[in-house]
């Protein structure tokens, strides 16, 4: 498996399903999945690990400050 | 050493503050009480002191707001036009319980009406004049002097109940000048302002937050009550009425303000014509002095002097609870047709003679 | 073989002052983004401890609620005098902002902002323009677009009945007493950026105590424009910067 550089935690208390992550992602890990948060707010997933490059423009877009980012370090 | 000085009432308002501590002043000109922004003008920049001249009475209200937000005392002064533009911001510093002074020179009303005095804004300022049925501790001066205590006594009530203190004055106890003694008056200690907006650094880090409404602070109904019990801790304390020649009188006067003075002159020459006049005035007008007028009502009639239309009377007629007559005697027994008349002692005498 | 052990460091989260809450926003309103870069710029700039904000009506009115700041509400249009009344009483030492909306600030209070920029007050106003007023449902502002369908304008604003849109940014930094004026959006990670330079701009003219600083930002309002959050984000590009172009219009280094 590539090594991905970076990862993300969505938190589902503070989603609320306006999809800027997905949409500006610059590499699309983050994908619209088929959960429901429980205030009803369909939730994105970090679908794609492999291509996240820790960059954080999903945690700067989210209006909810929902996105924490990590970076791998070896 | 005593030390008095011969000023106007405008001008004693501004000495008055200065001996309360303020140093901050948020003003917009409309006479009669320029001279009163006009002393704040001169003194406040030579004593490192704030003067602010607003673009309205509704600015100059929210800049005491803030003012007093951040734990200052502060104030504006104006006259009953520009009273009426300050009451969405009033009504905001009630509900914030923002503690500040606010001084209201009477000129006649309504509308644009004259830049003279007159006593027409009695119901706004007792009744609220804003929305949400808040109450403003309300000081009416009657001399040059009370003027002068007042704002300190204003400033004392307004810190210890966080609530605004207005006092009210008029076109003549605005620009008519006496002797006053200068002289700091002494209350009780009053707490630190901690809840005051500072930042942070200023607080060992906490943050204040303020708000002039319920939603985001506290449920509606624990806000009405803290201001509920609050007004009703003042009515009970806070009553100041002056009773003068009462005791043994058949017929009050029941006046405020200049108006007082006038039926203070008037009970006077009447008494050295045999009469049994009296007359109380009440010095705080919220709250009302009910019990003290109930206290005079067995067998007496009551004759209300204020220079307008028939206000203060509904109060007065509350406080006998229909047990004595009540009269009134206002802005139509001038003596002049135009702007500048005044109702003068002998015509308050004629009036008595003929319902004692 | 087992992957080899690797740390993993956080590079990006909630900034400290923006208060862990729920927000009351719409789903992919911009207040939320542009409520995280204040929290950001005004971290970075070690202000907070001074840092006073006053919030308006109108949807600014619960960003009380998420800064980790000293905070103050009041009422409709008139956060520039309430800010005035604070920044004199500690004469002049605090940082004090507005945060205000289109119909807070140039409807309202446009007589209020005018005139504390023309005393020279140095403050700084956060202006969020979202062309309409969002809270009570999407009736006309003064920034709506011509054209622009609202709860008042329903069949699109008409300049015959309903005016002009208004120029905020351009239109008070033509006032002698404004050191900075520029115009933002939030819209992409690049306007991020060049917002939060802005910011840092505005917020620096006020600790230098050169003049009046604003920043106008263009924010999407899915909730009243009955939009999508995607479709309202796309609004910006296509209908919001042809009308209210970003740039700045002001940044002088002393006035008087």
């Amino acid at each position: 498996m590539a090594k991905s550089k970076g990862e993300i935690v969505i938190s589902e208390q503070f989603c609320k399903g306006c999809g800027y992550c997905v949409e500006f992602c610059p590499k699309d890990c983050v994908t619209i999945g088929d959960k429901f948060s429980a205030q009803g707010y369909q939730l994105p997933i970090f679908a794609n690990e492999e291509d996240c490059t820790a960059c954080a423009i999903c945690g700067k877009m989210c209006p909810e400050s929902a996105i924490e980012v990590y970076k791998f370090i070896s | 050493m005593i030390k008095r000085i011969l000023t106007t009432g405008n001008e004693a308002i501004g000495h008055g503050a200065i001996y309360a501590g303020c140093r901050h002043f948020f003003g917009y000109p409309i006479t009669p009480q320029n001279q009163c922004t006009e002393f704040f003008a001169r003194e406040f920049p030579k004593m490192g002191g704030v003067f602010v001249q607003s673009e309205s009475e509704t600015a100059s209200i929210n800049m005491v707001y803030g003012a007093a937000a951040a734990g200052v005392r502060a104030m504006t002064s104006t006259a009953s036009v520009g009273f009426s533009l300050m009451q969405e911001g009033i009504s905001h510093i009630a509900m914030a319980e923002l503690p500040c002074v606010v001084v209201n020179v009477q000129r006649g009303g309504p509308g644009m009406g004259t830049t003279q005095t007159a006593q027409m804004d009695y119901l706004q300022v007792t009744k609220g004049g804003g929305h949400g049925g808040y109450r403003n501790i309300v000081l009416a001066p009657a001399s040059v002097q009370e003027c002068f205590d007042f704002i300190q006594l204003a400033f004392y009530l307004a810190d210890k109940y966080r609530n605004l203190v207005l006092a009210l004055s008029d076109g003549i106890i605005a620009e008519m000048a006496e002797s006053i003694e200068l002289r700091t008056l002494e209350f009780d200690p009053l707490p630190e302002k901690d809840w005051a907006l500072k930042g942070k650094a200023h607080k060992g880090g906490r943050r204040d937050f303020i708000s002039c409404s319920n939603l985001l602070t506290r449920p509606t109904r624990d806000g009405l009550k803290v201001l509920g019990d609050k007004f009703h801790e003042i009515e009970a304390n806070e009553v100041r009425y002056e009773n003068y020649m009462t005791e043994d009188a058949n017929f009050i006067l029941v006046a405020y303000g200049s108006s007082a003075r006038i039926s203070k002159e008037a009970v006077d020459i009447a008494r050295s014509e045999g009469f049994k006049v009296g007359l109380i005035r009440p010095i705080t007008l919220w709250p009302f002095p009910y019990k003290p007028i109930r206290d005079l009502t067995h067998g007496k009639k009551f004759l209300v002097v204020e220079d307008g239309l028939e206000q203060m009377i509904e109060d007065v007629r509350c406080a006998t609870e229909g047990k004595s007559e009540v009269y009134f005697l206002g802005g139509t027994a001038r003596h002049l047709p135009g702007p500048g008349g005044m109702i003068f002692p002998d015509r308050v005498i004629e009036e008595v003679k003929k319902l004692i | 073989m087992k992957e080899e052990e690797r740390g993993k460091i956080k590079v990006y989260g909630r900034p400290r002052l923006k208060k862990a809450l729920p927000l009351m926003y719409c789903p992919g309103c911009h207040y939320g983004i542009i409520t995280s870069l204040i929290a950001e710029v005004i971290e970075e700039m070690g202000i907070e401890g001074d840092t006073i904000g006053v919030s308006s009506v109108g949807c600014t009115f619960i960003t009380t609620q998420y800064f980790d700041l000293d905070f103050i509400d009041s009422a409709h249009g008139r956060s520039p005098a309430v800010a005035t009344g604070i920044k004199h009483a500690h004469f002049g030492k605090p940082i004090v902002f507005t945060i205000q909306g289109d119909g807070d600030l140039a409807a309202i209070g446009m007589g209020c902002i005018i005139n504390a920029i023309n005393r020279f007050e140095k403050i700084t106003t956060i202006f969020l323009n979202n062309a309409n007023y969002g809270t009570t449902g999407g009736q006309l502002a003064p920034t709506t677009l011509l054209g622009q369908k609202t709860t008042t304008t329903p069949d699109g604003r008409d300049p015959k009945t309903a005016g002009f849109p208004i120029h905020i940014a351009e239109f008070l930094s033509n006032l002698k007493g404004v050191a900075y004026s520029a115009r933002c959006a939030v819209n992409t990670p690049a306007n991020y950026n060049r917002a939060k330079k802005a910011l840092k701009n505005a917020f620096q003219k006020q600790i230098d105590g050169v003049g009046y600083s604003i920043v106008e930002f263009l924010s999407a309002c899915p909730g009243s424009w009955k939009l999508t959050a995607s479709e309202a984000m796309k609004r910006i590009a296509e209908d919001m910067i042809p009308e209210y172009p970003l740039g700045e219009f002001k940044n002088v280094e002393r006035i008087i």
